[in-house]
């Protein structure tokens, strides 16, 4: 029999390497998220870490449906907002206790899991672009509902409440001889690194939870309708069924988010849940990372966050420091900062067209 | 009729707005190679995706195993038992050979006698099994979408012409896997190769126009060149 070894040209070995670059950045970045409260000490900086740790999980959540499934939806950040408004909710109404962010985020979940069902059976079975719209529907009509019903959800100026108690700064986490707050490293443990670590720990436990599902059997059968629908179905996998289920997955794992989001936060509005930028930067994000790739989430929440949060800063120390050069100074002006954020974006999208990831652990692939 | 595995009893599908299929009927007899011949676009491809639910039948009925398919969902039809092989060959170029193949098994697990005579017939799945399967060649690909449509036990395998653009060596290994393969399933065949098709196959149907012009022995067709250039323009002589 004649074989033509088309497989074993020379073309893995930058995908291969690719993969190693990517895992090593993870890697790095998980191990800075890991130790950030000692690394970065600043409120901002842990402002800045716990929402990368929250939004490495929406996105990556969100890669589950576009990336993995190839569904485009416009909901996500609604599931989300179901999530941060149940434990909202719960906490206001009856107080900062353990027993109120899981009553509250089980009612954000099941309500999550109601609606991605009947999102899913009514309208998953219709083109792409018409189920775009139908989230996108959806999702307008919880903004509006949130802000109407502001006896129950705040309106438009949302709901600010307390933690659980072990989240206070004045929570005493470990203490030395004296009966004082004891500093590792010179941070110290109180109730503001159990807040953290418990941001992080869930997030991570999320996180690894998508990875197991996007590695299993259903991750390779998601992975074959996203290719082709029409094949999947004629191997026999109910195309349809699949898709709901994803969907359901998908709108959890982001209604969990949402309520750990509301415990850090402590604050829960539309801007900060249900707002359609966030929906746009989640979108980004998975295409800045590289979609379908999972690992790419990670990167791209980091950089956009990172971009989001600094490089105004960056800006405003560039154009003193080039204040002797002609335009340059015009140009770096801090307030410009979403162009030069819009420039970065074309860049990496010419540089890297499937994304970040994507590209560095494709590269030589088809 | 209980020989019959299928069964197409006026059939008629339409495209759009176009009728590709005016009322084909046959039976296909359980075992063995059996072969739908024609010319381009006489309504071949068309017949194989109408009996998978992928194209939906206007009118007629299509039993498999004495079940009516005709209105039955694809997946439920591929989950009878019914195994497709597309002209475009239809696998998933970004998962491996081990995925694809893996993705048409009921529990997700092979049986490793199967998947060892997979082996002993394409032993390139073998060598590429971790490979992406877009790095295939498209021989290998080919072999891949018979061997994925194989790694159970199907009863019937619809396969539509599966030596388009292969070399001739391929094509000689293609004829020794359908004789094995037809062993244990029934295949129906889609063929514009004729002498790869009077190779195997059992009996025929010749589709013109979306109607059947001849149904009968594959060995009649072969030895009446009259009624192979009045059916299909050609001769077997003119292939060899």
């Amino acid at each position: 029999m004649t074989t033509i070894d088309l497989a074993s040209a020379p073309q893995a070995d930058p995908a291969r390497r690719g993969r190693l670059i990517v895992y090593a950045v993870v890697l790095a970045i998980g191990l800075a998220l890991a130790f950030a409260p000692f690394l970065f000490q600043d409120v901002r900086s842990s402002q800045v870490a716990a929402r990368i740790c929250v939004f490495i999980v929406l996105a990556a959540s969100y890669d589950l449906l576009i990336g993995y499934t190839g569904i485009v939806s416009f909901a996500h950040t609604m599931f989300f907002g179901l999530g941060a408004y149940g434990a909202a909710i719960a906490l206001k109404g009856m107080g900062p206790g353990w027993g109120a962010v899981i009553l509250g985020g089980a009612a954000g979940v099941v309500t999550a899991i109601v609606l991605a069902v009947a999102i899913g059976v009514l309208s998953l079975r219709v083109k792409a672009i018409f189920f775009a719209m139908v989230t996108l529907a959806a999702a307008s009509v919880m903004m509006v509902l949130a802000s109407q019903f502001s006896d129950f959800t705040g309106g438009e100026d949302g709901i600010v409440y307390k933690a659980p108690d072990l989240f206070k700064p004045a929570t005493k986490l470990l203490t030395d001889g004296d009966g004082k707050v004891l500093k590792l490293f010179g941070v110290s443990m109180n109730g503001k690194i159990a807040a953290y670590y418990f941001v992080f720990l869930s997030c991570l436990v999320l996180f690894f939870a998508l990875m197991r599902i996007v590695r299993s059997p259903l991750g390779t059968v998601l992975e074959a309708i996203r290719e082709n629908e029409m094949r999947a179905e004629a191997i026999g996998y109910r195309v349809v069924a699949y898709r709901t289920s994803v969907f359901v997955i998908a709108a959890v794992i982001a209604a969990l988010a949402g309520t750990v989001w509301a415990v850090w936060l402590k604050y829960t509005g539309p801007e900060t849940t249900l707002s359609f930028s966030i929906m746009i930067d989640i979108l980004l994000m998975v295409v800045i990372g590289g979609m379908g790739t999972m690992v790419g989430a990670v990167i791209g929440v980091v950089l956009m966050s990172l971009a989001q949060f600094y490089l105004k800063d960056l800006m405003e120390v560039a154009a003193q420091s080039t204040s002797g050069v002609p335009l340059l100074p015009d140009l770096l002006e801090p307030d410009r900062w979403l162009l030069w954020l819009g420039v970065l974006f074309i860049l990496l999208v010419y540089f890297f067209p499937a994304g970040i990831a994507g590209t560095l652990m494709r590269k030589g692939s088809h | 009729m209980s020989d019959y595995i299928l069964r197409l009893d006026d059939v008629h599908t339409d495209i759009g707005d176009y009728q590709v299929l005016h009322g084909i009927s046959f039976n296909v007899p359980e075992g063995g190679v059996h072969v739908l011949l024609g010319r381009n676009g006489a309504g071949k491809t068309t017949t194989l995706r109408t009996i998978m639910g992928l194209w939906r039948a206007r009118s007629g009925a299509i039993v498999f195993k004495h079940h009516d398919i005709t209105r039955m969902h694809t997946s439920d039809i591929a989950r009878l038992g019914i195994a497709y092989v597309p002209e475009n060959m239809g696998i998933f170029g970004g998962l491996t050979v081990q995925e694809n193949m893996r993705l048409a098994t009921a529990k997700g697990g092979f049986d490793d006698g199967r998947l060892g005579r997979i082996f002993d017939l394409f032993p390139a799945m073998e060598k590429f099994w971790a490979k992406p399967a877009w790095s295939l060649s498209g021989g290998q690909k080919q072999m891949l979408a018979i061997s994925r449509a194989i790694i159970e036990k199907r009863d019937l395998i619809l396969i539509d012409e599966p030596t388009k653009g292969l070399a001739p060596s391929i094509i000689r290994a293609m004829i020794a896997a359908f004789e094995e393969i037809s062993q244990d399933s029934t295949i129906l065949l889609v063929e514009q190769n004729f002498l790869f098709a009077s190779s195997l196959g059992r009996n025929v149907c010749v589709i013109d126009d979306g109607r059947i012009a001849h149904a009968g022995r594959m060995g009649e067709l072969v030895e009446d060149k009259d009624l192979q250039t009045r059916l299909l323009s050609l001769s077997l002589d003119a292939h060899q």
